[in-house]
């Protein structure tokens, strides 16, 4: 099953090596990866998709949890959370498929961020699934590039992951 | 305050922390602190040939003594000759403190002469990585290492410094701290008073319980609670190969120890009881054999320091996260005023069947009127030191016979590299341990292929004056492999076998040490006694033992617990 685990982690050189190259070596999956300080400049925060069955998360958790740098983690798929991802892409837009783009863009709620005669450059924000939808929606063969954030989440109501 | 260098810091820091002896051999990086040491006489410093041996000198000593061991090297080829060593002190949970010098921090990813990335070459097999970053930053990453290493599930800790960090004419002022604090890492201090509770009332309706202990027993210094509960609750008891000598061998609840080399009857018991108590035992594949086939009757009690054991491999029925002497104390004080006792009729019931199965094998092996069976040197061995010596292994077949045929009663005695399996840990850990331990007898039991991955250590045991007794059991091919090649290659034995070894005596003796030679059946003996009485004398005692024998009882790959060879041609 696919997890989203926020982490907050000592904002300190090495730190975020130790938790991919954990990963790696206990042969974990890494779908995406996310890290940036917080407003304690101490603390970064990193949100990691993965997958694997209870068991591997169970450990994944419990493996992240004795890194000395990991102050608290908190699995977000166990509750009700909000998910985002953020895609920049550039689409070929000549002629008649402008106007195309145009409403696709619109219908997924995103923006032309940067416009020439022949390109514009969408951004779009949701979940993962969301993006998908998006690049299938304007088709694979007008895509000139794309950039994904990876994911980030925050759990939903009161809860919140801090110190 | 005084003000003092980064080396001189560093040297004060490792007196007020209390550490006897640092372990290691010098060079440029670390030469500012190799002067801080000179000029000091608190600390002492063993000089090595290979700094591998000095991380299982640090290891051996952190064994027997329960203290973390300390190691101090220079950087590049320094730091990495030590990460077989750290590896070792990894797997098996062992405490320690590696120092080793950098690169000044200006030369940092140059490529600079002698350097290499230490913090990222070690952290996979390190509990934790520290690099300075200010000089005045040492006292406290010194304290905040010894701390990480010795508590919760210890481990070895690396500690980088720049070169630049130990400058000498740049003083700071020192102070070392009584405590650190670090907000990210707690260890239980101790278990959840619920779970012991059910745990409690598990153990009292169980009809054919075991108790499985592990290291962290030895490491969670909890043999005395362990004995305790064990002889209160009746209960039949193994251990694993790291937790030898947490309960004594020669009790009779003992089983011997379990899994791929253990005991028939240990074996049997763990497959056929209906709970298991697991304390500081963590489920590996050399104990548990195929996890789908394990012990299917049975419910699991797990108590770990170390949340991440638990459920690991094998799924707990209760799990409980704690020190081992917390939560076992709490136990016994349970069990004491509990009104239920085990069923005694069902345990009676339970034992007469293990007795069965004790019978039926128990520890055997065939001996022959003229070839020297590997096995009686061990037994021969336990005799003539009454049970009562250190022991270090290195890794193959000696060490399992040794394991199997030394009884142990005492923790911390049976030392040896449990969960790498690294050869060349024998000689020395037998060292490390000697060296503080000076009135015990220490024997390392090795073969003729693990003793000469660090056989360059019989020169600092010259110099030192070590006189441990290295137990050469000289099969003349590397056994184990051998082993498997018999029972999985249809005997092929591929570079098992090696030629042109030395002529071990006169290899001792230009060391400045004795080498004494066993060949005949009716010499050992005489000649083990004569070894053991030359107490000053470092002896070298090479022993041609069968060419052919294997390891039994033997797991069969992808069994069950109780499926086992018991010698080449019975199978259970």
């Amino acid at each position: 099953m696919r997890r989203i685990i926020s982490v907050l982690l000592e904002n300190e050189p090495g730190a975020l090596s130790r938790v991919v190259g954990l990963f790696s070596q206990r042969n974990y999956n890494i779908e995406t990866l996310t890290v940036a300080p917080t407003e304690d400049e101490t603390l970064s925060r990193l949100t990691v998709t993965t997958t694997g069955s209870d068991k591997v998360i169970e450990q994944i958790t419990k493996q992240l949890n004795k890194l000395i740098e990991v102050v608290k983690l908190v699995d977000l798929t166990e509750g009700a959370h909000i998910e985002r991802e953020l895609m920049l892409v550039k689409l070929k837009a000549t002629g008649s498929q402008r106007a195309e783009i145009k409403r696709t863009v619109d219908i997924f709620r995103g923006q032309i961020v940067d416009v020439t005669s022949s390109v514009y450059t969408v951004q779009l924000a949701g979940d993962s699934e969301k993006l998908d939808g998006f690049i299938q929606a304007v088709g694979t063969s007008g895509v000139l590039e794309v950039v994904r954030s990876g994911v980030s989440g925050i759990a939903r109501g009161e809860k919140v992951l801090s110190l | 305050m005084e003000l003092l260098s980064g080396a001189d810091m560093l040297i004060r820091s490792l007196q007020d922390e209390g550490i006897e002896y640092i372990y290691g051999y010098p060079g440029g990086a670390a030469l500012h602190i190799y002067d801080a040491l000179f000029r000091q006489d608190k600390v002492k410093h063993i000089l090595v040939r290979h700094e591998q041996a000095a991380v299982h000198m640090a290891d051996g000593y952190a064994r027997a003594t329960g203290k973390p061991g300390t190691v101090l090297v220079t950087s590049g080829p320094g730091a990495t000759n030590t990460i077989t060593g750290i590896a070792t002190a990894f797997m098996d949970s062992i405490p320690m403190v590696v120092l080793c010098g950098q690169v000044a921090s200006t030369l940092i990813g140059e490529d600079a002469f002698q350097e290499t990335d230490m913090i990222g070459v070690s952290r996979p097999v390190v509990k934790h990585n520290l690099s300075v970053r200010h000089p005045d930053e040492i006292p406290e990453v010194i304290r905040k290492a010894y701390y990480i290493a010795s508590t919760g599930r210890p481990g070895p800790v690396v500690v980088d410094i720049p070169k630049d960090m130990t400058t000498p004419n740049e003083r700071y002022e020192y102070a070392y701290p009584k405590k650190v604090k670090l907000r990210s890492y707690n260890p239980a201090i101790r278990g959840h008073a619920g779970q012991i509770k059910k745990a409690v009332d598990m153990l009292m309706a169980a009809r054919r319980p075991v108790i499985y202990a592990g290291g962290g027993v030895i490491l969670g210094k909890a043999s005395g609670q362990l004995t305790e509960l064990t002889r209160m609750l009746g209960f039949p008891i193994t251990n694993t190969l790291m937790g030898i000598g947490c309960y004594p061998a020669s009790d009779k609840q003992h089983l011997g120890w379990l899994g791929m080399h253990g005991t028939y009857e240990a074996n049997m018991v763990m497959h056929h009881s209906d709970l298991i108590l697991a304390i500081g035992a963590r489920f590996d594949d050399r104990v548990t054999n195929a996890t789908e086939k394990f012990c299917p009757g049975a419910r699991i009690i797990h108590i770990d320091i170390d949340p991440a054991s638990i459920s690991k491999t094998i799924d707990a029925d209760v799990p409980i996260v704690g020190p081992v002497d917390a939560v076992l104390k709490e136990m016994l004080s349970l069990v004491k005023e509990s009104k239920d006792k085990p069923d005694a009729e069902a345990l009676a019931a339970w034992w007469k069947q293990i007795e069965e199965w004790r019978a039926f094998h128990g520890m055997r092996y065939e001996t022959s009127p003229d070839v020297i069976k590997p096995q009686e040197v061990i037994e021969m061995l336990c005799k003539l030191t009454n049970g009562e010596a250190f022991v270090t292994s290195d890794v193959g077949q000696h060490q399992m016979f040794a394991a199997q045929y030394y009884k142990f009663d005492k923790p911390n005695r049976w030392i040896n590299s449990g969960g790498l399996g690294t050869m060349g840990f024998g000689l020395p850990a037998a060292m490390g341990v000697k060296l503080t331990h000076p009135e015990d007898e220490v024997l390392c039991i090795t073969g003729e292929g693990s003793i000469q991955m660090n056989i360059q250590e019989l020169s600092t045991c010259k110099q030192y004056d070590l006189p441990v007794k290295i137990i050469n059991l000289n099969n003349q091919a590397l056994g184990m492999v051998k082993q498997w090649q018999d029972m999985n290659y249809e005997s092929r034995h591929s570079q098992s076998y090696m030629e042109s070894l030395p002529d071990f005596i006169k290899l001792a003796e230009s060391y400045g040490h004795v080498g004494v030679k066993i060949e005949r059946k009716e010499d050992l003996e005489s000649k083990l006694r004569e070894v053991l009485a030359m107490k000053d004398k470092l002896v070298f005692v090479d022993i041609y033992v069968d060419r052919f024998e294997h390891v039994y009882p033997m797991q069969v790959a992808r069994g069950s617990m109780k499926d086992m060879w018991l010698s080449k041609t019975e199978r259970v």
